[in-house]
């Protein structure tokens, strides 16, 4: 198999932090890695490692076929990079942030323009072209910042934290253009914190913690590891919990949980269960604050993976170091 | 990507020729952001008119003995050379606050050499020295001053003054990739421009200095430069400051560019 991008063995240390202890990642070409981890687990370091922004202190890397340190601009022509950290211009308009990338590239001025004219276009930026970028909402913002690691169409794309801090409509927006990428041939590595959006995009899920791969598998093959879809339910009346247990209990087919106070939780197999929940609740007349059917948050899947909660390891946690 | 970044004709391909437009491009940018926050500009422009009258009108009685427009005609090709100088700070706060945010990683993530960031930055600073030198020729001859020269001799003056403000200019490029914050960029800065410009014959002649002060100002790049400047606009010698001035021009650049470079490359 080729793969497009590929780590071994990769640690970053800074100062008394060690960022990544050992990662190795394997992305085949044309497929999306969804790479998972809590802040400070060493997400943005890899990432950045990978783009050429930042040295391992060991370990080797090959993106598009080229290593990372030797053949540093045959990479940063092959790639583009999203991130907090990569943006784009905000003094600058949606246009004049584009044509500039475009220029830097190599294209000339009017090609340059008429690759900003599609991109702004592919994301619905047209009427807020000529805008500065200070002005857009932070969808907007979003939707530039990967705009503007498009213009070379790079055959390997890096997304770090994409959808972070955008609503859930945005965020699937968001999640059409990633398909769409994929679609053309690219490759995508994609960092996270939601095991819901690795679940929605990628072939293959690695998931980091404390600079170490802790798992690495289809999301099927970690959902059954991690469990599958979970029926939460909170009653208005706390002091009806109990009958809500029950409800649970009987919908799930298992014991349920409470992972907080006033708060029901269980596996169930399917999206029926929700249906029946409602239903029972309602015949019983109890009223509910919340009720949702989701796939176990972050804190879930380490709590499966690593036997403990996370904030209850020893080790501080830092954020993301660079 | 190659693709599109085949192009036809040759010329554009030659590396040097696509790092300068490269660096063109990166300057239109900061002159784009500038336009945008013109009060940006206040150090070269509202900033010389009042240090202009300051000089002139609070100074100047008392170190001319009476003459204000005498001093002044002495005055205008030094305080230039200061205007200059200062005028180079923004560069390095400017550069020290950008770093900071992702628009520089987006750069370094694309296939450009890696200073071109720094050398676009420089080029659009061209445009803050020649309005500090409009300024401050425009502002003088309203209070009096006048060219004793011609025309030509007054072009290469400005053009000389540019010229050693694009090397001089490194030093803020490097303490912006050093100092931890962007007012510790105009601190530092304004410590070592005080001393350049005061200890100079920019405000007084050095005749009247005590001789190991006589001794800095003798070989203080700011002195040569305005000895230059003042013999090309008002008329006097030229040649021997001339040589020294270009020769402060090449150590700037040959000591400065590095040092930015190597503290560019660790910063970012």
């Amino acid at each position: 198999m080729t793969y497009a991008i590929e780590a071994t063995g990769l640690t970053k240390r800074f100062g008394a932090t060690q960022a990544l202890a050992g990662i190795d990642l394997a992305v085949p070409q044309g497929s999306i890695l969804g790479v998972l981890g809590p802040n400070g687990a060493g997400k943005t370091t890899a990432v950045r490692i990978l783009a050429t922004l930042l040295r391992a202190d060991s370990g080797t890397a090959h993106v598009g076929g080229y290593h990372v340190v030797r053949d540093a601009q045959k990479v940063r022509e092959t790639i583009g990079l999203t991130g907090q950290y990569a943006s784009v211009d905000e003094d600058l308009t949606g246009r004049q942030n584009l044509v500039l990338i475009g220029q830097l590239l190599d294209l000339r001025t009017p090609q340059a323009r008429k690759r900003a004219d599609e991109l702004l276009e592919w994301f619905d930026l047209t009427d807020a072209a000529d805008r500065p970028a200070k002005t857009y909402s932070g969808g907007m913002r979003r939707r530039l910042d990967l705009a503007a690691s498009l213009v070379g169409r790079p055959s390997v794309v890096f997304l770090d934290e994409p959808t972070t801090g955008l609503d859930p409509a945005k965020r699937e927006d968001m999640w059409d253009v990633v398909r769409s990428l994929v679609d053309d041939g690219s490759t995508v590595l994609l960092t996270t914190q939601y095991l819901e959006e690795a679940d929605a995009l990628a072939d293959e899920i690695t998931v980091i913690d404390h600079g170490r791969v802790i798992a690495h598998d289809t999301p099927d093959g970690l959902k059954r590891v991690v469990g599958g879809q979970r029926l939460t339910v909170r009653p208005a009346d706390p002091r009806r919990i109990a009958e809500v247990t029950a409800i649970v209990a009987q919908v799930a087919d298992t014991e349920p949980d409470s992972p907080a106070r006033g708060v029901v939780s269980a596996p169930v197999d399917g999206d029926a269960a929700l249906t029946a929940a409602v239903a029972k609740l309602g015949a019983a007349g109890i009223a509910v604050t919340e009720m949702s059917l989701h796939l176990p948050s972050l804190d879930e899947v380490f709590f499966t993976l690593t036997g403990t909660r996370r904030g209850e390891s020893a080790e501080p946690e830092s954020e993301d170091a660079a | 990507m190659s693709a599109i970044t085949t192009t036809d004709a040759s010329v554009f391909t030659r590396p040097h020729v696509r790092t300068l437009r490269h660096a063109l491009a990166l300057a239109k940018r900061n002159l784009i952001k500038t336009s945008r926050t013109p009060e940006q500009l206040i150090d070269v422009t509202l900033q010389p008119i009042i240090f202009l009258l300051l000089f002139v009108y609070v100074f100047g009685g008392a170190i001319s003995g009476g003459s204000r427009h005498e001093y002044l005609e002495y005055l205008l090709p030094g305080i230039l050379g200061q205007g200059i100088a200062m005028g180079s700070v923004a560069l390095g706060q400017n550069l020290n606050a950008d770093i900071e945010k992702g628009v520089f990683d987006r750069f370094r993530s694309l296939p450009i050499a890696r200073f071109v960031p720094l050398l676009g930055a420089v080029f659009a600073d061209f445009f803050r020295y020649l309005i500090v030198c409009v300024i401050y020729l425009g502002f003088g001859y309203v209070l009096g001053f006048r060219i004793g020269t011609n025309a030509v001799a007054t072009v290469a003056a400005v053009a000389l003054s540019i010229a050693f403000a694009l090397c001089f200019c490194w030093i803020s490029v490097f303490i912006g990739m050093k100092a931890r914050t962007s007012g510790a960029v105009q601190g530092i800065m304004f410590l070592l421009i005080f001393p350049l410009s005061f200890g100079s014959n920019v405000f007084v002649q050095a005749s009247t200095m005590p001789g190991w002060m006589q001794a800095f100002v003798k070989v203080n790049p700011m002195t040569h430069l305005v000895g230059v400047v003042r013999g090309l606009m008002i008329g006097g010698p030229v040649l021997s400051h001339l040589g020294w001035t270009l020769l402060w021009m090449g150590i700037l650049l040959v000591v400065f560019v590095p040092l930015a470079l190597r503290a560019y490359r660790r910063r970012a």
